[in-house]
């Protein structure tokens, strides 16, 4: 069963993408989600045994790696209570992505390939979360990033499409080489790439200082920082973050399954994963919280005033996946865990949601061209409604034990970055429900602004597009709750080894502080999630936005000109992707071609190389034999002026040994050399 | 008294020398020059050979002038055989082989 987990997702890839001829769309599409339904169910049964029932597997498959004694690696599955969470989540969210999809790409031609992609996607994921060492989580790692590469881009006519995916797969890999340089790291310092082995060490190697750039570095602040940053490229923390929303150009199931469950939650599952090195390295846990703080504000705030449906969606992944960064920066490993698997739900629920819409208003993505659906889609609007509650922290749903709980968590930890990223992350709350009613209201509930044709013709989806929804919303609504006490709960044996979290010993237990926080701080989040989602109806029902942006492009005052300057700003992102490409990337291209293909490759070495030296000597013998002009009296000169030459500088030295024969011989060849450029500028009659 | 006879001989050769150097109209003048050159060389191996008192230098010499002889037969000959086939003997002229 251990086994099947991992290879039926590959199994089922395989018969798609090899037999997708003889299997036919429909065949492919069965066949493939069946697979991954089994998987799924195996998941669950594993969850039972490792997580519920404690008791972890290891799987030794076989050597991978064998270099004497200095590098022994095995492959190897382990399925601690850490991975079996990822499992389920992963498996379960794909199953039902599988389902969908045979749905909603109904009618494509390439389904095989579709379907072949997302079950090897998910392979890769089951092989990043299972894996035992390092190494083996690294495959995985890149694995996952050529699966994104090739959903992205499945409808690979589409240039847009192109450019996002070669987007996504480029700035995945600058992360991908910090977490290089981490992994390399952590072979130099621990001399192995297996979890047991780098885990059950780390405590002894808190004080151990490697060279790095000749500077001298606490090594595993070092290897904390470089995963991190190889974190910050897969989970689209601020800096590396501007695929993710690009990304939303792949279909919508591969929207789901990539950007809710599985891909960009690989960062963060690196960071749990790293607990035992990252608990070691307080400056990088500050690093860390700081980073995904500023994340889940930034994200938050560009969600605010996006248009785009799957846009929205997207930022607000970004802004949970800051939540949960933030969470492992306050070393709460199990929180962040938590709140990856309650939002790999609801985010889950919201894409494929945000699908129904799209598939029922004929590809209709802008939120301003929808609107009203609540009449012609209730069940969506439904799902949509309790994923959104979700997403916002809503009491008693999913999203409201896993973030709040971050909050509070924020709020127990007495530091200054404690306190930074409870204050912003609060903020980033209010923003959350703000966006998310927002895009309920703009999409289902505001009067319909789209073409009569799509009302016309919007339907409800069919059984395999709502089914998903259905177990998906059941999923938003009472994991919180079911889980919570295994994951989360105080003194829960749940994760056991699989997360490390140092004891606190200045000053008491986080997790213990958290819970004595007074009861009107607790409900701080609530409140402003629901004052930021009443603010969002308030100014859409009653058409503030419309008055107030009647106003900026009619009136022309200077709070006008600031609010529109703030809309623009948010809405384009904070300019990031243009300081990217004006600073980083055109330059970049710009030294590609000036400075490394003209200067160098076209430049220098074709002056120094082959090429200009059979050149330049060309041009040299071209003038050497001018030398030979064919005048009697030229040549006569010539000779005179050597054999003179010759006479001086042999008689000048009367010590004729062999080095200062040589020396004053090339003396004499160089003079010459001198004397034919001298006469290059003379006047020779070369022509009758 | 031997110094002057030796700069006598060395300017000679030096004349004879640029003569054909400088001279860039008349190949009987280069002729002419280089039969002056092998003279000065006469003259200066004669004067060793009267000053060192040692006769090898006037059998040099008398080899010299009747190679000089033969070579200036000889370069006559070509000249003359080099101006059927021109119609002219200007050095200017003379470039058919450049390099």
């Amino acid at each position: 069963m251990y086994y099947l987990i991992l290879f039926l997702p590959l199994l089922s890839a395989v018969i798609a993408g090899l037999g997708g001829r003889f299997i036919g769309t429909k065949g492919a599409g069965i066949i493939t989600t069946i697979c991954i339904m089994i998987t799924s169910l195996f998941s669950w049964i594993a969850f039972y045994e490792v997580g519920i029932n404690m008791s972890p597997v290891y799987i030794p498959l076989w050597k991978w790696i064998n270099v004497g004694t200095y590098l022994d690696m095995s492959l190897g599955l382990m399925y601690d209570s850490l991975t079996v969470t990822m499992l389920i989540l992963v498996t379960t969210v794909s199953s039902l992505v599988h389902l969908y999809s045979i749905s909603y790409m109904d009618g494509d031609p390439h389904l095989p390939r579709f379907m072949s992609y997302l079950s090897l996607f998910t392979f890769s994921m089951v092989m990043l979360v299972t894996a035992d060492s390092y190494l083996l989580c690294v495959w995985g790692w890149e694995s996952v990033g050529i699966c994104s590469y090739l959903l992205i881009n499945f409808w690979y006519t589409r240039i847009q499409a192109n450019k996002s995916a070669i987007k996504a797969m480029v700035m995945n890999r600058v992360g991908d080489m910090t977490l290089f340089l981490g992994m390399f790291a952590i072979f130099v310092v621990f001399n192995t790439l297996d979890y047991s082995t780098i885990f059950s060490s780390t405590y002894k190697l808190s004080d151990y200082t490697i060279i790095f750039f000749n500077y001298e570095i606490h090594a595993l602040t070092l290897i904390s920082i470089l995963l991190f940053l190889g974190a910050v490229g897969k989970s689209a923390q601020l800096g590396l973050h501007t695929w993710l929303p690009d990304a939303m150009e792949g279909p919508t199931p591969v929207s789901a399954l990539i950007h809710a469950a599985t891909m960009v939650t690989a960062g963060v599952f690196l960071l749990i994963r790293s607990s035992p090195i990252i608990e070691y390295a307080p400056k990088a846990l500050v690093i860390i919280t700081i980073v995904g703080t500023l994340t889940a504000l930034f994200a938050a705030s560009i969600g605010l005033v996006q248009n785009d449906i799957k846009k929205v969606i997207a930022y607000s992944t970004c802004s949970q996946l800051g939540y949960m960064v933030l969470a492992c920066g306050l070393s709460n490993y199990n929180v962040a865990l938590f709140h990856l698997f309650t939002h790999g739900f609801f985010k889950a629920l919201l894409f494929l949601g945000a699908g129904s819409v799209i598939h029922a208003m004929g590809d209709e993505q802008d939120m301003r061209k929808l609107g009203g659906l609540i009449k012609r889609i209730p069940y969506t609007y439904s799902m949509m409604l309790i994923g959104s509650l979700s997403l916002m922290g809503f009491p008693f749903l999913a999203g409201f034990y896993s973030k709040d709980a971050i909050l509070e968590l924020a709020y127990g930890k007495y530091t200054i970055d404690g306190t930074f990223a409870h204050l912003l992350g609060t903020l980033a709350a209010g923003m959350t429900a703000y966006y998310s009613i927002r895009l309920i209201y703009m999409t289902f509930l505001s009067d319909t602004n789209g073409s009569q044709m799509n009302y016309k013709n919007s339907h409800e989806s069919p059984w395999q597009m709502t089914l998903p929804l259905f177990i998906l919303s059941i999923g938003s609504i009472f994991f919180g709750y079911i889980f919570k006490d295994a994951i989360i709960g105080i003194g829960s044996p749940f994760l056991g080894n699989a997360i490390f979290i140092k004891p606190n010993l200045n000053g008491g237990d986080v997790f213990i502080d958290a819970e004595h926080i007074d009861i009107f701080t607790k409900w701080i989040p609530v409140i402003i999630s629901i004052s930021g989602a009443l603010l969002s109806l308030i100014i859409y029902h009653f058409n503030f936005v419309y008055n107030i942006l009647v106003n900026i492009f009619i009136t022309d005052n200077f709070i006008n000109n600031f609010i529109r300057k703030v809309y623009t700003f948010l809405n384009n992102k904070w300019h990031i992707d243009q300081i990217y490409n004006n600073f980083i990337a055109r330059p970049l291209l710009n030294f590609g071609h000036n400075t490394t293909y003209k200067t160098f490759d076209r430049g220098w070495i074709e002056i120094f190389g082959p090429f200009g030296i059979s050149k330049s000597i060309s041009y040299i013998t071209k003038n050497f034999s001018a030398l030979q002009s064919g005048f009697i009296y030229n040549y006569a000169f010539t000779i005179f002026l050597s054999v003179t030459l010759y006479i001086t500088f042999i008689n000048s030295n009367i010590d004729l040994s062999l080095s200062t024969y040589f020396i004053n011989y090339l003396n004499l060849l160089l003079t010459l050399i001198l004397i034919r450029f001298v006469f290059t500028f003379l006047p020779v009659n070369k022509s009758i | 008294m031997v110094e002057q006879y030796l700069i006598l001989g060395f300017v000679l050769f030096i004349l004879g020398t640029l003569g054909i150097v400088v001279n860039r109209k008349n190949i009987i003048v280069m002729l002419m020059s280089l039969e002056l050159m092998l003279l000065s060389i006469n003259f200066v191996l004669i004067l060793g050979s009267a000053i060192l008192d040692n006769i090898s230098g006037q059998i040099f010499a008398f080899y010299i002038l009747v190679v000089a002889a033969a070579e200036s037969a000889i370069g006559l000959s070509i000249l003359v055989a080099y101006y059927r086939v021109r119609g002219t003997i200007s050095v200017k002229f003379i470039n058919l082989l450049r390099g």
